[in-house]
């Protein structure tokens, strides 16, 4: 059992997947299979869909499958920032047109400028039905 | 008896509403429990990411990445974050105000303003009163993930890197407690980079593949994609909380507005009891 241990923390933008001490890691990177030990040199990469397997101190091992993302090493700390899915530029380009589409369908009559006016006139509106209703309930009281 | 008779069917068809506000308050409340442990989920990784650009930025101080450049500002990009779905108070028109407000400034200095909007309520307003909206995404439920903003999110980087917009604002409502929720402006780009007192000594990375701007590139998406996750998760918590206090303030007003509707009942209960035994009393004194 190696003395030298390093610190590995797995994170997703929606939850923390693992953070623990590990002797070490294999990650799937952009270029080809990786494997850090502790003491690693300074390292940023991109990830390919694969999975992290980290080696525990007690021999066990931990597989957590990634859908890409960054990796980046420092000596005694490996951090994967990983993806919730998996991205190429051609889906992230069909999710922008269909935003676009949707919102050029909704201004189908096309205003492009704000009229502030309206605007607000209906906002006062909407806060003077809240105030009026939370005179009425004082007055009951 | 009629009145009385009238007013308890009254009073039985407040006392259903009362129930449906009830359920309501405590689905919101468990609800925003969860959003708030999802919130406090996503900050790690928002934090360490914001640790490697900041190495990256500082390693590579010649190369400027346009999401890091601050630029003459004639078009504003604003992201504003709404609710789905309504019975959840001033949240939303407090919001919609702050953002005109500001709306309102920029436009007096000849700032365009190019707007997305995510949310049905932000979409029923701007559809009403114009905009400019250039992006667009609903019905996300109480559990969106980073990947329903990707779209959104794209089409506002690409206008900024178009020169379209020279800078982008996240707008959507602060989580402060649960009584209170405030709207919040915030800017996303260009990132104002954060000084590490740390980094003494000059030390870079290993670079696989060999470009760091590809790097940056992908690491800034992912960020501003995090933080705009993070401003939606915050305003369905807000929504939640806001929801839970408008559904208490109206199961107690139910139960205000059933005293009142009780106290009349047994008055005319009583009134009628009355005038029936005058009528008893007065007939036997006829005969």
């Amino acid at each position: 059992m190696a003395e030298v241990t390093l610190r590995i923390e797995i994170v997703s933008a929606e939850r923390e997947i693992f953070s623990g001490q590990a002797e070490m890691v294999f990650v799937t990177g952009i270029l080809g299979d990786l494997g850090i030990a502790p003491g690693h040199a300074p390292l940023i990469t991109a990830l390919k869909p694969g999975n992290v397997r980290v080696q525990l101190p007690d021999q066990k091992e931990e597989i957590f499958y990634v859908s890409g993302g960054m990796l980046e090493v420092q000596p005694y700390i490996v951090t994967v920032l990983a993806d919730t899915a998996e991205r190429a530029a051609d889906i992230d380009e069909a999710a922008a047109i269909e935003a676009k589409e949707r919102a050029e369908k909704m201004l189908a009559e096309k205003v492009s400028t704000v009229d502030f006016a309206k605007a607000s006139v209906e906002l006062a509106e909407a806060v003077a039905q809240i105030q009026a209703a939370q005179k009425l309930k004082k007055r009951l009281k | 008896m009629a009145v009385a008779k009238e007013i308890r069917t009254k009073i039985r068809s407040i006392k259903n509403t009362q129930k449906i506000t009830r359920a309501m308050e405590m689905v919101a409340a468990s609800k925003m429990r969860k959003v708030q442990d999802r919130m406090r989920r996503a900050q790690p990784y928002a934090k360490k990411m914001l640790q490697v650009i900041g190495h990256l930025a500082h390693g590579h101080p010649e190369y400027r990445h346009p999401f890091l450049d601050q630029r003459e500002i004639k078009s504003i990009g604003v992201i504003i974050v709404t609710t789905d779905r309504g019975l959840c108070g001033g949240l939303n028109t407090n919001l919609l105000r702050a953002t005109l407000r500001r709306m309102k400034e920029w436009s007096d200095q000849n700032i365009t303003v190019q707007l997305c909007l995510i949310g049905k309520k932000g979409e029923a307003f701007f559809k009403r009163i114009g905009g400019s909206v250039v992006a667009q995404v609903d019905h996300l439920g109480d559990a969106p993930a980073v990947t329903d903003f990707v779209g959104v999110v794209k089409v506002m980087l690409d206008q900024y890197l178009e020169g379209k917009v020279d800078a982008l604002y996240l707008c959507s409502n602060e989580f402060i407690n649960t009584m209170r929720q405030e709207p919040h402006l915030q800017q996303i780009l260009p990132l104002v980079p954060s000084e590490n007192p740390k980094l003494k000594h000059y030390w870079d990375y290993i670079y696989e593949p060999d470009n760091a701007k590809e790097l940056l590139d992908k690491l800034l998406t992912r960020y501003i994609e995090s933080q705009v996750y993070r401003g939606v998760i915050e305003n369905i918590a807000c929504e939640q909380a806001a929801r839970m206090i408008a559904m208490k303030n109206a199961t107690d007003n139910a139960a205000e507005l059933i005293n009142e509707l009780e106290l009349a009942y047994h008055k005319a209960r009583q009134a009628a009891i009355t005038r029936e035994l005058t009528e008893i009393v007065a007939g036997a004194a006829v005969v």
